[in-house]
């Protein structure tokens, strides 16, 4: 497979041939830059309404609940690319026509940027919706009752007594969630943004040294992986519960 | 027919085991009793190789256990063994429970595997429930079930891990009866158990065992009618099982 | 209007989307075929207790499930015609999209699959293990009729649920250019110009697919006849 095939490494540092002063590793430095900002803005998106929609869908109220199982209907059942393409192409035309016409005036990554954030975080955050939903599902009756009946609010309830734990129990559920984000927020090079496995698409068309540029990117990814799994483990470490294991009682 | 020579097995800095040797002859039925933890099930499991011990030497009709040479598989087959929690296997019915590991293990063909499944279905009084599936038996017909698989084998000798343990008591005896009728047809049988009536009915020898050691090996009379010349901890074991 | 103007635009180009819908699916059974296969192996080398393929088989997982899809359809439509040329010695002539697929599919999701097969595994009760071995069943041999048997089948929600993920994922393929259902219904709306409509009709028609599909599971796990013993 590698037998007419000249390596090098040095690619990397090679100026890049359209004339921007930077070379290839440059490129992909900057492809590294935009996935952990597409990442990072995504997961907050995802946390803000997946909690909300998780506790949705665990009161006692038809309507609320209704409300997130239809979120996560929508969102866990479409590919993510079409749901790209769904945000980057079809809601600007959907918008009233002042804001449509704003949103198409922005510099064209910025517009990218947001679709991509907005798509993942919506996206990522029907998964967060589930893992909050177990995690409040996983503790015993009892906890909502008695909370209940110190006089709380059913929303006090949820916040003081029921979330705080359930966190803690979906801590490893939401790593491997982090980690995905990551790995989705490939998807955006099939809207032009340049993520990192889009700018190692283009090392591999403006060098011709495909193997190298790949193998770049994947170890970016594998490191990404490795960072976040032990950022997980420190959180899971820091708000641990002596001699409460896994929200099982 | 079993030889177990000095034994020992451990676990890290745990001994399970310690210097364990005794011997069970042809035809002899031996119990195998003692508190929890005492590492009884352990040593019936050192005896085809489902545990493997750390010093020492074990030997099956001749053959060494441990020996890298000996084929595991062969000699398992040949001794059979039942378990605590039956172990049948819940994807298959009963029949075919009885006749997997004939065909697979000892190349039987197939009719010859399942008229053998049938008699000794038969034997242990479950005729009718071949076809059905181990979920549908109660404990004790999965029990009985489970030691006809054992026998399907034509072991040469048979181990029980304490096979009514987890038994509803009324289930209890209809399995110690079937196991009974063994040891009056001869087999040669060693048993973990704590139905010390059973052991009064037909054991030959009687084992007790204390923290990895075993501490009596004497006759089902010395045991049973000595009790005074019994060492301490014997004497307290016996006083409390006794009073059942 | 715009309900009547989509239904005729999709009714002309029906046979590109049900060639789209064929490929997607095609990619979709051949990789879970091969997907549990290869994912059941990995499983069991994962258990075992062989250093080499212990590590082996948890570096492929891990390494598989570390990196994006995308990057693994890329890697693969780079390498397999080289692979191809280098194995048997001809140029691929024929459309090399859909192997590289499938391939790539196949072998990146029985990373996910072995992981479900495995903790399947650990879920059969290591009594069973036992009671294979006293019956005189070597380690393969009990794995291979006891211990994958009743695995296999407790996960099979989960085998089904990941293949309806994979079924979804299969869209992906956008980027080696492949024309399967997503990809049809995207070049058909940049030579037509609808874009909205097509992108909506292709949400709806994954939409609709993926939720009878996870029915048909949960269908599925409440008559399942197969009972735990015990």
């Amino acid at each position: 497979m590698f037998k007419n095939y000249s390596w090098d490494w040095g690619v990397f540092l090679q100026p890049v041939s359209t004339g921007e002063p930077t070379n290839y590793l440059g490129w992909l430095l900057a492809g590294f830059y935009n996935t952990v900002v597409l990442a990072l803005s995504a997961s907050l998106i995802a946390f803000a309404v997946g909690v909300v929609m998780g506790v949705l869908r665990t009161t006692p109220n038809r309507w609320l609940a209704a409300l997130g199982t239809t979120y996560v209907g929508i969102f866990r059942n479409i590919p993510v690319i079409v749901q790209l393409f769904a945000w980057y192409f079809v809601l600007p035309e959907l918008l009233p026509t002042s804001m449509g016409t704003w949103f198409k005036q922005l510099p064209a990554s910025t517009q990218m940027m947001t679709s991509a954030v907005l798509c993942l975080g919506l996206y990522m955050g029907a998964r967060v919706c589930e893992l909050i939903r177990s995690g409040i599902e996983t503790l015993p009756k009892g906890q909502r009752s008695a909370a209940l009946a110190l006089g709380l609010t059913l929303p006090q309830a949820y916040r003081y007594v029921l979330l705080p734990v359930a966190f803690r129990v979906a801590i490893p559920p939401l790593t491997s969630e982090m980690i995905n984000v990551f790995k989705n927020s490939a998807v955006a090079s099939t809207i032009g943004l340049l993520e990192l496995s889009a700018q190692a698409q283009q090392l591999v068309d403006y060098t011709a040294h495909p193997y190298e540029s790949f193998a770049a990117a994947t170890a970016v990814y594998i490191s990404i992986n490795v960072i976040v799994v032990l950022i997980m483990r420190q959180v899971e470490v820091s708000v641990h519960l002596p001699g409460y294991i896994g929200g099982k009682s | 027919m079993i030889e177990i020579n000095n034994v020992s097995k451990q676990y890290g800095a745990f001994h399970v085991l310690t210097d364990c040797s005794t011997k069970v002859a042809k035809g002899e039925v031996v119990v195998v009793c003692g508190p929890s933890g005492s590492g009884k099930s352990t040593l019936i499991k050192t005896i085809n190789g489902l545990e493997p011990i750390n010093k020492g030497d074990i030997r099956v009709n001749g053959t060494s256990v441990c020996s890298p040479k000996t084929n595991l598989s062969q000699l398992r087959s040949k001794v059979g063994m039942v378990f605590q929690n039956f172990e049948l296997f819940p994807h298959l019915s009963i029949i075919e429970n009885l006749t997997i590991a004939q065909i697979k293990v000892l190349g039987r063909k197939r009719n010859e595997a399942d008229d053998k499944g049938r008699t000794y279905l038969d034997r242990v009084g479950l005729k009718e429930q071949a076809a059905k599936y181990p979920a549908q038996l109660s404990g004790g017909q999965q029990q009985r079930a489970a030691i006809a698989r054992a026998l399907c084998m034509d072991p040469i000798c048979m181990l029980f891990d304490e096979p009514t343990s987890a038994l509803d008591p009324e289930m209890v005896n209809e399995v110690l009866d079937v196991m009974v009728q063994l040891a009056r047809e001869g087999t040669t049988m060693m048993c973990v158990t704590h139905e010390m009536g059973f052991a009064r009915k037909v054991a030959d020898r009687v084992i007790f065992m204390d923290a990895g050691r075993i501490i009596e090996d004497t006759s089902k009379a010395e045991f049973f009618g000595n009790i005074e010349a019994r060492t301490d901890r014997a004497k307290q074991f016996l006083s409390r099982i006794l009073q059942h | 209007m715009i309900a009547i103007d989509l239904l005729s635009d999709i009714t002309n180009s029906l046979p590109s989307l049900a060639a789209g819908m064929v490929t997607s699916l095609k990619i979709t059974a051949i990789a879970v075929v091969f997907g549990i296969v290869w994912g059941a192996i990995l499983a069991v080398m994962r258990l075992s207790s062989f250093r080499p393929f212990a590590l082996f088989a948890q570096g492929y997982v891990m390494l598989l499930r570390s990196i994006p899809l995308i990057m693994v359809l890329l890697w693969f439509f780079l390498m397999v015609p080289q692979l191809i040329q280098n194995l048997f010695g001809v140029s691929p002539r024929t459309d090399i999209r859909l192997v590289s697929a499938m391939v790539a599919f196949s072998l990146f999701e029985a990373a996910y699959y072995s992981e479900i097969i495995r903790a399947g595994i650990q879920a059969v009760s290591r009594g069973q293990m036992s009671a294979a071995n006293a019956l005189g069943m070597p380690y393969l041999m009990a794995m291979r009729l006891i211990v994958l048997p009743q695995a296999l089948r407790a996960t099979v929600p989960a085998l089904l649920t990941q293949g309806i993920v994979l079924f979804q994922d299969t869209s992906l393929v956008y980027v080696i250019g492949l024309a399967d259902f997503f990809r049809s219904a995207k070049n058909i709306a940049d030579r037509d110009g609808n874009t909205v409509e097509m992108i909506l009709f292709a949400g709806s028609v994954y939409l609709i697919i993926s939720l009878l599909a996870s029915a048909g599971v949960q269908f599925l796990q409440r008559g399942g006849r197969y009972v735990k013993v015990g």
